[in-house]
């Protein structure tokens, strides 16, 4: 990992403190925690889908450090579990999300992982790729147009959605008016069975930035602190009036694309077990209880901790109701709908 | 796949959609296919399994993830003389190809008097009831059939999908195939060996009857037969016709039949506002406005954006045998 | 760029090109330019709707049109290129019977001016849709590979406000992952209608995008008929040789408005234009091809009438042409005579 000095042996934590850098691992915790239980509930018949982001941690708990709760926006994609907890999200919401329970914040429509809150700045988003792109744009303009200083969107995709032509008009239209932009690709180098290389002749995505007319850069989407840094160096410069970034975080996809995907019919188990050496969660694990940040002790309190949580909240969704029938007919438009008027 | 006779074959719709594509590719070197996830996962649904290894990269391209140019560029290769069959992963992922279909396909014919056509298919699966919320339940018939240009089939039975999506890929010009996802391993049925067509166009009488004509497709289709055939034991006589084939569409099926019956219910899953039973009816009115003893009927998805993911909404959304059953009572006793 | 410097500077690198072809480029430029005043002519007489204009490209398209191989080469090209038409082997009786919009046209009247379509010189079906054309070049491109037929590539061609479109992306990503014969060659004439580079890219230069598709980029001044050959003849040369696709940039500029309804005063100084306008390519490759003593003074008098006569008799042959009959709206929608109810 390259988040120690090799000369002086310290960590380089880019200034996140202990506190931070202890959030940042029990969010990476969590996320698989909770990714389990989906899969669980799955194999147990108790819903009909999940959805993992394992491979994803670091990357996602080191960038959603880099959220200003309150004032930055994130426009996610559904593989992004840990920036939600990050920004905010409980387990509890989590759990209502993969139940489709009432409470849910989209009242049980949704797919699981597709959240939304408007209390905590992340944009509703459909499982169609790409599609949230253009929004993010559209809510950087309303944030430039209202002279609102220091604010960002953050957008985040995999490789696989750079291939829309959404992705393109995206990066070409923040470029244009210098919007308050982060573009954050997690590049896991699978488009469901897709390798990269049957995705794009050029596989460092960053480098069409240049392009575009803006910054862009490459970071180890395995580290989270030097995520962090690589998204808060791109959100800063979008909050002070400094115009968009493309980041590329490189990670993998260690779990099938979800419940529905035997990812055994495109890659092999070695290839996937030698890149599993690379898991971010014990790695950073040992990073920290290394530098004394973390004892071995907290770190077995921390996964007790969340293993409590994951259960509690697995219990708490499990045991609210369904949405009711009528409940199909709501929020179509504004107020009761027929499309023929009398 | 289970071999019953020495002339048929039975089968899911599934393994119809494979066969089918399969022979064509044996037999036609033209044939390609492009998708998403159609290489080395062998499709999401496993249609396309295998082929790969068999027909090689060349034959069955995994695409980006990019919709707009799946279809664009086999538009490009139909113009050059192969006989591309583009697949859309889920149909709720067709909309930002929207204008290479009605835009482009639909029009290379028409805008170059002839001299370029663009003989493709477009393969996806639609439909509800599979627990697939707003992004993998849609129905996407209504949005396409008003399009001079394109034809669109959307077969129910898997002798059906053989013989339509050879017919398909035979076709001068382009062709929606619409695939209910949910009929996939649900409905099964004996298959003929061997190459056959069915012409666009023909509805299937699937069961006669005296006192009311239904008209469906898809997945419904399935559903409003389970109810026709219940309600004989009631005593009364329901006729049940499977449309296969909405663009073109067959006027003199449903024509003789309400003739006969002198009463239509229209069943689709699509929502009813400017849906495929909004055409029926007006065509019957327009055509056969005089035989009818009772309104006609339609039986239709309700009007909202799509199915949620929660059990009750879906299963709100989707009508059941036993609603079809009721609708069929009440229209026969009008 | 490529050649523009030397050309300036007085010396003269022809690329290959015989005295002939010289001739042919400076005649196809010629005839470009009659043909569209003739329509600008038609449509303020009122005889005909409508009609747009390519000054400013002449020198892209003739040069190109040189690259392009007859009888074997594709053309995907994009309304306004009149002279990459005329430069593979449309007539200017063809491109009258398309302004008046005849029976006699290939697309019997149906299209507007300017959308040809051959099938003999295989140049693609043109629609008004931007970019539209690209995912058909691409595929066309793929039919070629797939067939293995060597030696044979497609050039398409695309105006700068082309590249804003998501299919453009789509169309080179495509391309570069499977190494496809295509020649992707930009008319940056510098606006999209009313709305200029600077409000549709980050940054100016369309070939630097290449980069980020891992294909070769050039560039190249539009305004120099011999450089554009060079510079598209290289690309026709890697693709039909196996090499893969090459996005060409040519720096030209639209003299006129956008199309006979467009009135760019409303959006352009005449101070621009006119400063522009000492670029013509016109001009300047005739005076070329004179004070090299390629063409006589005498020849070239001859050349502009001939090319006149030519135009006059197109436009009397054309406009005496009967239109399709009302029954024609109704052929061609299908292969087979078609209702669709059965």
């Amino acid at each position: 990992m390259a988040s120690t000095d090799t000369a002086t042996g310290t960590l380089e934590r880019h200034g996140l403190s202990d506190d931070q850098l202890r959030a940042i691992f029990r969010n990476m915790l969590l996320q698989r925690q909770l990714d389990n239980r989906g899969f669980q509930l799955n194999r147990q018949g108790k819903v009909p889908f999940a959805l993992g982001s394992e491979g994803h941690e670091a990357l996602q708990a080191g960038a959603a450090m880099a959220f200003n709760r309150g004032s930055d926006i994130l426009a996610p994609y559904y593989r992004d579990l840990g920036l939600c907890l990050g920004i905010g999200l409980t387990a509890y919401e989590i759990m209502l999300s993969i139940f489709a329970r009432a409470p849910d914040h989209n009242g049980g429509r949704q797919f699981p992982n597709h959240y939304s809150s408007k209390a905590a700045g992340l944009m509703s988003f459909s499982s169609i790729l790409a599609a949230h792109l253009p929004h993010a744009v559209g809510a950087a303009y309303a944030i430039k147009y209202r002279g609102e200083k220091g604010r960002a969107v953050l957008a985040t995709c995999g490789d696989g959605t750079t291939s829309e032509g959404e992705w393109h008009e995206t990066m070409n239209f923040a470029a244009v008016h210098k919007l308050p932009f982060v573009m954050l690709v997690e590049n896991n180098e699978w488009a469901i069975s897709t390798p990269l290389e049957k995705q794009m002749a050029e596989p460092q995505i960053w480098k069409r930035a240049a392009g575009y007319g803006m910054p862009g850069r490459r970071f180890n989407g395995f580290d989270p602190i030097a995520t962090f840094a690589a998204v808060k160096e791109a959100m800063d410069r979008a909050r002070e009036g400094g115009g968009p970034t493309l980041i590329e975080g490189t990670c993998y996809r260690y779990l099938a694309h979800s419940t529905d995907d035997n990812d055994m019919t495109y890659r092999t188990r070695e290839v996937v077990m030698e890149r599993r050496k690379q898991d971010p969660v014990p790695a950073f694990e040992a990073l920290l209880v290394e530098h004394g940040v973390l004892t071995a002790q907290d770190v077995a309190q921390m996964r007790k901790d969340v293993l409590r949580d994951t259960n509690e909240a697995t219990d708490a969704a499990e045991a609210q109701p369904y949405p009711t029938p009528a409940d199909l007919y709501l929020h179509v438009h504004e107020g009761a709908w027929q499309p023929w008027q009398s | 796949m289970a071999v019953v006779s020495a002339n048929t074959t039975v089968m899911n719709n599934v393994e119809a959609v494979r066969a089918t594509l399969y022979d064509a590719l044996k037999s036609d070197e033209r044939v390609c296919i492009l998708g998403e996830d159609v290489g080395a996962r062998g499709n999401v649904f496993l249609i396309t399994k295998d082929f790969v290894g068999e027909f090689g990269e060349r034959r069955i391209i995994d695409t980006p993830i990019a919709e707009a140019s799946i279809v664009g560029i086999a538009v490009g290769m139909a113009m050059e003389g192969l006989r591309p069959v583009a697949e859309i992963q889920f149909a709720d992922f067709i909309y930002p190809s929207f204008n290479q279909i009605v835009g482009e396909a639909a029009k290379i014919r028409y805008r170059s008097n002839g001299e370029y056509t663009c003989p493709m298919v477009i393969r996806t699966p639609y439909g509800g009831g599979v627990r697939g919320a707003l992004s993998h339940s849609v129905s996407i018939e209504a949005l396409f059939y008003h399009v001079p240009g394109l034809k669109i089939v959307a077969p129910s039975f898997p002798a059906d999908v053989k013989g339509l999506l050879n017919t398909a890929i035979d076709d001068p010009d382009p062709v929606m195939f619409l695939e209910h996802k949910k009929t996939y391993r649900l409905i099964k049925g004996e298959v003929p060996n061997g190459h056959y067509t069915i012409p666009l166009g023909k509805a299937n009488v699937l069961k006669e009857g005296t006192q009311l004509s239904v008209v469906s497709y898809g997945l419904y289709v399935h559903w409003a037969l389970e109810a026709a055939r219940q309600l004989e034991g009631e005593g009364i006589s329901v006729e049940v016709i499977d449309l296969r084939s909405i663009r073109p569409m067959d006027k003199t099926a449903i024509l003789q039949s309400v003739e006969k019956t002198r009463k239509l219910l229209i069943i689709h899953e699509d929502n009813k506002f400017g849906g495929i039973g909004a055409e029926i009816s007006a065509m019957v009115a327009e055509e056969a406005l005089f035989h009818l003893d009772a309104p006609i009927r339609r039986l239709c998805g309700p009007d909202v954006p799509a199915m949620g993911y929660a059990l009750p909404l879906e299963e709100e959304f989707m009508s059941s045998p036993a609603e079809m059953a009721d609708a069929m009572r009440e229209m026969v006793k009008f | 760029m490529k050649q523009s410097a030397e050309r300036r500077a007085g010396s003269f690198e022809r690329h290959g090109l015989t005295d002939e072809q010289l001739v042919a480029i400076f005649r196809t430029m010629l005839m470009q330019r009659t043909l569209e005043n003739r329509g600008f002519q038609l449509n303020r007489q009122g005889k005909i709707p409508f009609a747009s204009a390519s000054e400013g490209h002449e020198a892209v398209q003739a040069g190109a049109a040189m690259a392009f191989a007859r009888g074997k080469d594709i053309l995907v090209p994009y309304y306004r290129d009149l002279g990459l038409a005329l430069g593979i082997g449309v007539t200017p009786y063809e491109v009258l019977l398309s302004l008046f919009a005849r029976a006699a046209d290939h697309s019997a009247g149906r299209q507007f001016p300017h959308h040809y379509a051959s099938r003999n010189l295989g140049l693609h079906t043109i629609s008004s849709v931007i970019a539209a054309q690209l995912p058909h070049a691409v595929g066309a491109a793929y039919a070629m590979t797939y067939r293995g037929e060597r030696g044979r590539a497609v050039l398409t061609t695309f105006g700068d406000g082309a590249t804003s479109e998501g299919e453009w992306h789509e169309s080179l990503n495509f391309a570069a992952v499977h190494k496809l014969p295509v020649v992707f060659l930009c008319e940056n004439n510098e606006w999209a209608i009313s709305t200029p580079l600077a409000k549709q890219m980050g940054q100016p230069d369309v070939h630097k995008r290449a980069a980020g598709y891992g294909m070769p980029g050039s560039v190249v001044d539009g305004m120099d008929p011999v450089a554009c050959y060079a510079a598209v003849r290289e690309a026709f040369e890697r693709a039909r040789s196996g090499g893969g696709p090459t996005l060409v940039e040519a720096k030209c500029y639209r003299f006129l408005a956008h199309t006979t309804d467009d009135d760019d005063r409303t959006y352009r100084s005449r101070e621009e234009v006119e400063r522009r306008r000492k670029e013509d390519p016109l001009p300047c490759f005739e005076r070329l091809l004179v004070e090299r003593t390629i063409v006589s003074a005498e020849a070239m008098a001859a050349l502009k009438r001939s090319v006149l006569e030519e135009v006059n008799d197109a436009t009397d042959r054309a406009e005496a042409m009967a239109y399709p009959l009302a029954d024609d709206l109704y052929e061609r929608v299908y292969a087979e005579a078609w209702r669709p109810w059965l």
